[in-house]
């Protein structure tokens, strides 16, 4: 088994993540990336205790995370891997591959424009989405298992789905 | 013993706060309300499409405005238990229950001899005992 889901989501760790995507995929470990979360072991500590007992976490900054990924994907488990922002997850893109990222959750923030229920994108993170597609990763947006993957296009279209 | 009939509507302000997924927390409230006419002791607040950060900062103003120091929310992992948590962490006097359902909130609202933060410990209890299954084939 390996990393079977790479997801950009400004919340982390939280219910849509550890039981909507979670049970299905029979995630056993998550991988967060993010340099303030990996700096604070209370931080740390708060998202161990969202998950349940038989689920790993591991915590990452954006640096050391790549050279971690390997050994992630070769885990026996099922894992997803979660970044906070577009940012982190370009900068792992760009040091291995990866197949697919998922857009899961971007809230408002002044300065973004509303693309879908759950995403909002300033314009310098839509560029940063189009570089993740460039790198040969296929950029969808989906909230929930159930709901259909929306495609970059149509994302940047400001389509609602 | 007092032959006074109980007052039906608020004598106090709200005594805690209800957050979660949805309309998971208005639809709490009213059920209390409807089983209790007590639902005003509860705030519901829902948090549809807010970031984190966010989150925070209206179930803390709801906190301050309401001078409540009791948050029921209803998934351990849930992004208001989370944003909870790191509200409690600058005010050590305050409980988070999360985990909330009905039977609990209905503890709650007649728990009006305790301080609010003992009624939610004892109603946490409560609703954690409430759960019961019947049926089906072993």
């Amino acid at each position: 088994m390996t990393l079977v889901l790479y997801r950009i989501d400004d919340r982390l760790i939280h219910g849509q993540v550890v039981v909507g995507w979670g049970q299905p995929l029979d995630i056993g470990f998550i991988v967060l990336v993010d340099d303030e979360v990996a700096s604070s072991e209370w931080e740390q500590e708060l998202y161990r205790m969202g998950v349940p007992p038989e689920m790993d976490v591991y915590f990452h900054n954006a640096e050391d995370a790549a050279r971690a990924l390997a050994a992630y994907r070769d885990d026996p488990r099922q894992g997803i891997l979660l970044t906070g922002d577009i940012q982190t997850m370009r900068r792992l893109v760009e040091s291995a591959q990866v197949d697919s990222v998922n857009v899961g959750g971007i809230h408002f923030r002044a300065g973004r424009t509303q693309r879908l229920r759950y995403v909002f994108l300033s314009e310098d993170e839509e560029r940063q989405l189009r570089d993740l597609a460039s790198k040969g990763a296929r950029v969808t947006a989906q909230d929930v298992p159930g709901a259909r993957p929306v495609p970059l296009d149509d994302l940047l279209g400001g389509v609602e789905r | 013993m007092s032959s006074e009939p109980r007052k039906s509507g608020p004598v106090g302000g709200p005594r805690a706060i209800v957050a979660g997924h949805g309309d998971f927390a208005a639809g709490l409230v009213t059920a209390v309300e409807q089983i209790t006419g007590r639902g005003w002791q509860f705030v519901p607040v829902a948090v549809h499409q807010l970031s984190v950060q966010d989150i925070e900062e209206l179930i803390r103003q709801r906190m301050v405005d309401a001078a409540v120091h009791v948050i029921f929310t209803d998934l351990a992992a849930g992004s208001c238990t989370m944003a909870a948590r790191r509200i409690l962490r600058g005010m050590p006097d305050a409980v988070l229950v999360a985990g909330a359902n009905l039977p609990m909130l209905l503890d709650f609202v007649f728990a009006e001899g305790r301080s609010a933060p003992e009624a939610a410990r004892h109603a946490a209890e409560r609703g954690r005992t409430s759960i019961t299954v019947h049926g089906g084939a072993a």
